[in-house]
């Protein structure tokens, strides 16, 4: 067994890249990732991994720089939030259309304006069509295991995508919790040897990325890359299989929490699941069957396993902590896709929380679960959209 | 049954074979014709350097004709061309005249 620690998210992280010891790093910093490059710098200074760190001007150089020596055959990790995530914006698609499994652990902050550095999920929803992998994490513990997985994931055969390892500015990114960390070996047998498929490094077989491909073929190279994103289900959980065997730590497409005899569920991602789940454990006291489904992988949304799992309840709500203005919320949004194939549709609600690191209380899931107490009863859903926990 | 295409595309497009793009050729794409007056020409070789896509042929340091199955018509040569005595050795003709 691995040592136990009291340490921050981002410590944490930057722990399991130590381990890992990628080739190259090209990052800029960002509140709240900063503090996890900044970590992870001084294990290059000290010599305790030997990764080739870019210093770059801005999140899009530090992209391209990546999609480069992903390219050129390194195994390759950076980290960001927020506007960071935006600048990089164009370059993630083209690590995704080149099929660079680049790891990239998201800091979850909010998006300008006005300028905000705590955490919100904007900056990943935002990015969720690039065609990355986003797998998302409650805890410290659990942004550490994703980011050990992520890498066996976005590297297998069988896949080649980039992939995102999202956790809660500060609440998880500079909290300090309990965390459990493997044995140095362990993870470097876990990932394993990286080679690349196509390296450009490879001069005795030369070979060009990024083409212009028109009308002709464009549209066949986005349906391949949509069957490589139907494949990562199996992958994710064959690697958390292996997970598991090594440390005892399950992890699935999502996480369900009292949910089997539930008639009432909240659908709601990362460090939020804590408080929601201490708030469900109230309401089961009170005889009132709540329950929890929390994604895991949110990309590629795993649609078919999460209407299984939510097809017995009456009512749920969808809880996020992003907004599409003009729209539902993200996560509500999928839910949805997902539930259309239930025969019995549960009711579904979608509230917006915690925007800019407003803090998620147990008296606003109380609040959620009493609505859905009464949507089940009448099966009357009255505002299908609203905001939660705002200031009077 | 064959594969459908987008199954036998190389993954993240890339391009598996060096100098593939000889197999491009542009020269379709043009309208509008360069021709060489040799009398004009003083071997500068201007016209060598600046076309973007190698359509002018060099032979032992003096230029040939133009390559057409990849000179694009685009009249770079012909505007760097400085001739002789103010008369150019390229001018640009429209295609199929
Ligand atoms: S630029 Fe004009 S003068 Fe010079 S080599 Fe070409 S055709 Fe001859
Ligand atoms: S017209 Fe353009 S492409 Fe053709 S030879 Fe001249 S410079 Fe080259």
């Amino acid at each position: 067994m691995g040592k136990i620690v009291a340490v921050t998210g981002n410590e944490a992280v930057a722990e399991a890249l130590r381990q890992i010891n990628p080739d190259v790093c090209a990052a800029y910093p960002i509140t709240p990732a900063t503090d996890l490059m900044q970590r992870f710098a001084s294990f290059i200074s000290d010599g305790k991994v030997d990764t080739e760190m870019v210093l770059v001007e801005s999140e899009h150089s530090a992209m391209s720089a990546c999609i480069g020596a992903s390219a050129a055959g390194g195994r390759v990790a950076t980290a960001t939030s927020s506007q960071g995530l935006a600048l990089m914006w164009e370059m993630l698609f083209i690590a995704a259309g080149d099929r660079l499994p680049i790891v990239m652990p998201v800091v979850n902050r909010a998006l300008s304006a006005p300028l905000n550095i705590h955490g919100d999920h904007s900056d990943s929803m935002g990015a969720r069509d690039s065609g990355w992998i986003q797998l998302y994490s409650e805890t410290a513990q659990e942004a550490y295991d994703n980011a050990v997985q992520a890498f066996r994931i976005a590297e297998h055969l069988d896949i080649r995508l980039p992939a995102m390892v999202c956790m809660d500015g500060f609440i998880v990114s500079h909290s300090i919790e309990r965390v459990e960390y493997i044995e140095d070996a362990d993870v470097k047998n876990f990932v394993g040897e990286y080679k690349q498929v196509n390296p450009l490094l490879d001069l005795d077989n030369p070979k060009s990325y990024g083409p212009l491909i028109l009308t002709d073929r464009y549209h066949e190279y986005k349906r391949a890359q949509h069957e490589v994103m139907t494949k990562v289900k199996n992958v994710v959980l064959e690697v958390a299989a292996d997970f598991e065997k090594m440390t005892g730590r399950k992890y699935g497409l999502f996480e369900t929490y009292r949910l089997d005899d539930a008639e009432i569920a909240i659908v709601i991602l990362n460090s939020a699941a804590g408080t929601t789940k201490d708030t469900i454990d109230e309401y089961r006291d009170k005889g009132i069957k709540a329950g929890l489904l929390k994604p895991r992988m949110f990309r590629p949304f795993p649609y078919e396993e999460i209407a299984e799992a939510l097809k017995h309840l009456k009512a749920i709500a969808v809880l996020d902590r992003a907004d599409s203005f003009g729209g539902y919320g993200p996560l509500f949004s999928e839910i949805c896709g997902a539930v259309m194939s239930i025969d019995k549709k549960p009711a579904v609600i979608n509230k917006i929380y915690g925007l800019g690191g407003r803090d998620y209380l147990p008296d606003q899931a109380e609040k959620v679960l009493d609505e859905l107490t009464g949507i089940a009863n009448t099966g009357k859903v009255n505002i299908i959209k609203e905001y939660i926990g705002v200031r009077e | 049954m064959k594969e459908p295409l987008w199954k036998r595309l190389p993954a993240g497009s890339v391009i598996l074979e060096a100098g593939s793009a000889a197999k491009f050729k542009t020269g379709s794409w043009r309208s509008m014709r360069p021709k060489w007056i040799e009398e004009n020409c003083i071997q500068c070789l201007f016209c060598w350097i600046y076309c973007p896509d190698m359509s002018v042929t060099v032979k032992d340091g003096k230029r040939g004709e133009f390559n057409f199955d990849y000179c694009k018509g685009c009249g770079i040569c012909a505007l760097e061309c400085p001739g002789k005595k103010g008369n150019k050795a390229i001018v640009m003709e429209e295609e199929g005249k």
